[in-house]
């Protein structure tokens, strides 16, 4: 018998064999990374016109040591050191869009690494957070800090009740609507521009990095369970504008690795962040619930995903004739 | 029945950019006589064929040289004539390495007596059409290469049971980038795929048939609309979106069925074919022209001058990219097929089979594998899935040899299109993985 090597012409050492698919589309990690950064840019830009240098000086802090708590991390845990797909970026503007303006540098500081070496690198790096990091940042500081993390101050410099706690204690002005939009009003920096997130999200959808789905849903049903619980419709306009909800719903509920992968998965997730985001704003505590609502929905995200599970195509239910 | 004619499509998939500009232009060439074929026994799903020439034998054009008695098998014919030199076991373009009969070709070309005897389709009974079908050794040419035969058999056996065949779908979707073999042939040949389909049409006793095709080749629909004119055949356009070929995807754009999970095209009352099956299945009842040769597309940056070339069956790819000028700069992949399903192959001895659509060539730089990096669960290998699986848990389970797990999240139902390895943003090896896996599975039942 021969063998074909003998009497071949031998590309063995210059042609490359391996299984299908041959081709792969130009679509990367970093570049995903980059599309949320450049969606951010707005927002950023309004946090530094509104709230000043110490927007700017938060959001350096934050990404500087976002970044170098990864490379650090990585290292010591022997991993390769992939600052380059940008996600500590990410993380680090995120954590910034959460903090007061007039928040330390070193609760910032303690912030990321919170965020990227607790709730990123020790659950296996990027895609396996079970929860966003930058959230989950927000939650310790606000347990540790709480004075510091509820002194809000308006762009003016002049320490003020965001609109959604002048709603809840029933005391002081709302702002007009038209500064809700545009962002002019107290909050954590990167929250109070409706406008400038929108047009970020806008462009995340568009270049279809983010599911629509899951902030359409998430912002819809705070609204409509907000009436269910006996709020008020007028003031639903300040619920949706105000408190985060927009930067939740587009920027951080849509986090990839701490919600499901599944269609139905992510309605579920969506509406679960809704109905707890009405839950708290109405029955909690706090006047905000965003955060919280997402991160338990990230919790419960596995579970969704297993429920969720896809049928197969041409896949019938067992009881149902074909 | 859809009512719809136009920009029909399916759930899922993904678009890739078609790259067929390099060989659509290109009229379809005869290809060099060979100096030595190599026809393989086994060129199609089912039995392998026995060979019924011995080493030493002088063959024809056309003269059938390998059969068998299964039932899903095809004969195997000689598309030179000349000396059989060996029966060895060989590597083909199909990746497996099978028996394969040599035969160095006398330049004559001298054909086989029984070709070009004219039948006229009226006058055919079924079981004539089927005994043609037979041993002309048709089968799919679109890829799967399943006995034509055999396939309509089955259809037929369905209807006996009372489930008829509704819906004959030829398939011209040629969805695969780069390749345009199927585009030429319709393009070319419109009356011949017509007939084709007249004559699976009569087999099957169905009273419309459907031509699909994907919108990029408006040329070849205007051609076949002209061609199927006062015919009840139907030319319908399909959006441009890989896997849309696929057959199961093919019978949703056009009738709205779903095959069940572990059913097949018969199952949702459908019986789809590749157009390139349909011209040879017409030239085997109108010339009694059994299947030896092909039209392939010769591609990719690679290749100095693309071309879709005539090849006769057992050509070397060395031989027919010699005559498509040559390998543009150094070559990095050559891929029996198209880029998201083909194969790749390490020689250039490698002899084509029936169910080769093509040679693409992709450069060095083309080939530079990327970094694989870890899951970002983006969910978009979930979103592109045209079967709804969950890639990305199939392929990580793979990876960790946990078939059970693998096979609950239904690995089995991957149709291996390479769409969730082609849109994943860490380059992460899905398909392949998943492939793995239903080999693994497979293995465990037998």
């Amino acid at each position: 018998m021969e063998d074909i090597k003998t009497n071949s012409v031998v590309l063995d050492d210059m042609l490359t064999v391996s299984a299908a698919p041959h081709i792969r589309s130009n679509q990367s990690v970093s570049r995903i990374m980059l599309d949320v950064i450049i969606a951010l840019v707005p927002a950023m830009i309004g946090s530094v016109y509104f709230f000043g240098l110490n927007a700017l000086k938060l959001l350096l802090v934050c990404c500087i040591s976002a970044v170098f708590f990864e490379a650090v991390i990585q290292k010591l845990l022997k991993k390769e050191v992939r600052i380059k797909d940008l996600s500590a970026v990410v993380t680090g503007i995120l954590l910034a869009f959460n903090l007061p303006a007039n928040t330390p540098w070193w609760v910032a500081v303690f912030g990321a690494g919170f965020a990227i070496i607790i709730v990123k690198e020790l659950f296996g790096g990027i895609g396996s957070n079970f929860m966003n990091p930058a959230l989950a940042a927000r939650a310790a500081l606000v347990a540790s800090w709480p004075g510091i993390m509820s002194n809000y101050i308006n762009p003016d410099g002049i320490s003020a009740a965001t609109p959604l706690s002048v709603l809840k204690s029933g005391s002081g002005s709302l702002p007009s609507i038209q500064r809700m939009l545009i962002g002019d009003i107290g909050g954590v920096i990167g929250e109070t521009s409706a406008i400038l997130l929108l047009i970020g999200a806008a462009y995340l959808i568009i270049r279809k990095v983010i599911d629509w789905k899951i902030p359409a849903i998430f912002i819809a049903s705070t609204a409509v369970f907000l009436l269910i619980f006996g709020v008020d419709a007028s003031k639903l306009i300040y619920h949706i504008l105000g408190g985060g909800l927009i930067l939740g719903a587009f920027f951080m509920a849509t986090d990839y690795s701490s919600s499901p992968v599944t269609p139905k998965g992510r309605i579920i997730f969506a509406l679960g962040c809704g109905i707890l985001t009405a839950l708290i704003r109405v029955h909690g505590s706090m006047p905000e619930g965003v955060s919280y609502s997402i991160l338990i929905m990230n919790v419960a995200s596995p579970v969704i995903e297993k429920w969720t599970k896809p049928r197969v195509f041409g896949e019938v239910k067992k009881n149902e004739n074909r | 029945m859809s009512m719809r004619l136009d920009n029909l499509t399916f759930k899922g998939g993904v678009h890739v950019p078609d790259n067929k500009s390099m060989s659509s232009g290109k009229v379809i060439e005869k290809a060099r006589e060979p100096k030595t074929v190599y026809i393989s026994l086994q060129q199609h799903v089912g039995a392998p064929c026995e060979a019924i020439v011995k080493v030493g034998d002088k063959v024809k054009v056309g003269q059938k040289i390998g059969d068998s008695k299964a039932k899903v098998s095809a004969p195997v014919h000689s598309s030179v004539s000349g000396v059989v030199k060996s029966i060895t076991k060989r590597y083909t373009t199909a990746g497996v390495k099978v028996d394969c009969i040599e035969i160095e070709s006398d330049g004559l070309n001298e054909m086989d007596e029984s070709i070009g005897k004219k039948a006229e389709l009226d006058k055919l009974s079924k079981s004539e059409i089927i005994d043609i079908i037979r041993e002309s050794g048709i089968v799919g040419l679109g890829g799967a290469g399943y006995p034509l035969h055999s396939k309509l058999i089955t259809a037929e056996d369905c209807c006996a049971i009372g489930s008829s065949i509704e819906t004959l779908i030829l398939n011209g979707a040629e969805c695969e980038p780069y390749l345009t073999c199927d585009h030429r042939i319709m393009l070319e040949h419109p009356d011949k795929v017509v007939f084709g389909l007249e004559v699976m049409m009569k087999y099957l006793d169905i009273n419309e048939g459907y031509i699909a095709v994907e919108n990029n080749k408006m040329d070849a629909i205007e051609a076949l609309r002209n061609a199927s004119k006062d015919k009840n055949i139907k030319v319908v356009s399909l959006k441009t979106k890989f896997p849309q070929g696929d057959s199961y995807r093919i019978v949703d754009a056009v009738t709205g069925k779903k095959v069940p999970k572990g059913g097949r095209c018969n199952d949702a009352k459908s019986s789809v074919s590749n157009v390139h099956t349909a011209y040879a299945l017409a030239e085997a009842i109108l010339e009694n022209k059994p299947l030896y040769e092909r039209v392939i597309t010769v591609t990719g940056n690679g290749i100095k001058e693309p071309k879709n070339l005539l090849v006769k069956v057992g050509t070397t790819i060395g031989e027919i990219i010699e005559q498509c000028g040559g390998f543009n700069g150094k070559p990095g992949k050559i891929i029996a097929g198209g880029p998201m399903t083909g194969t790749a192959l390490f020689s250039l001895d490698t002899p084509i089979v029936k169910a080769t659509g093509g040679i693409l060539v992709l450069t060095e730089e083309e080939t530079r594998v990327e970094k694989v990096q870890s899951c970002i669960k983006c969910g978009k290998c979930v979103e592109v899935c045209p079967v709804y699986l969950e890639p990305l848990y199939i392929a990580a389970y793979a990876l960790k040899d946990n078939y059970d797990a693998a096979e609950r999240y239904d690995a089995l139902a991957c149709i291996s299109c390479g769409s969730c390895s082609y849109i994943c943003p860490s380059k992460r090896p899905l398909a392949e993985a998943i492939s793995h896996a239903k080999y693994e599975i497979k293995a465990r039942r037998k």
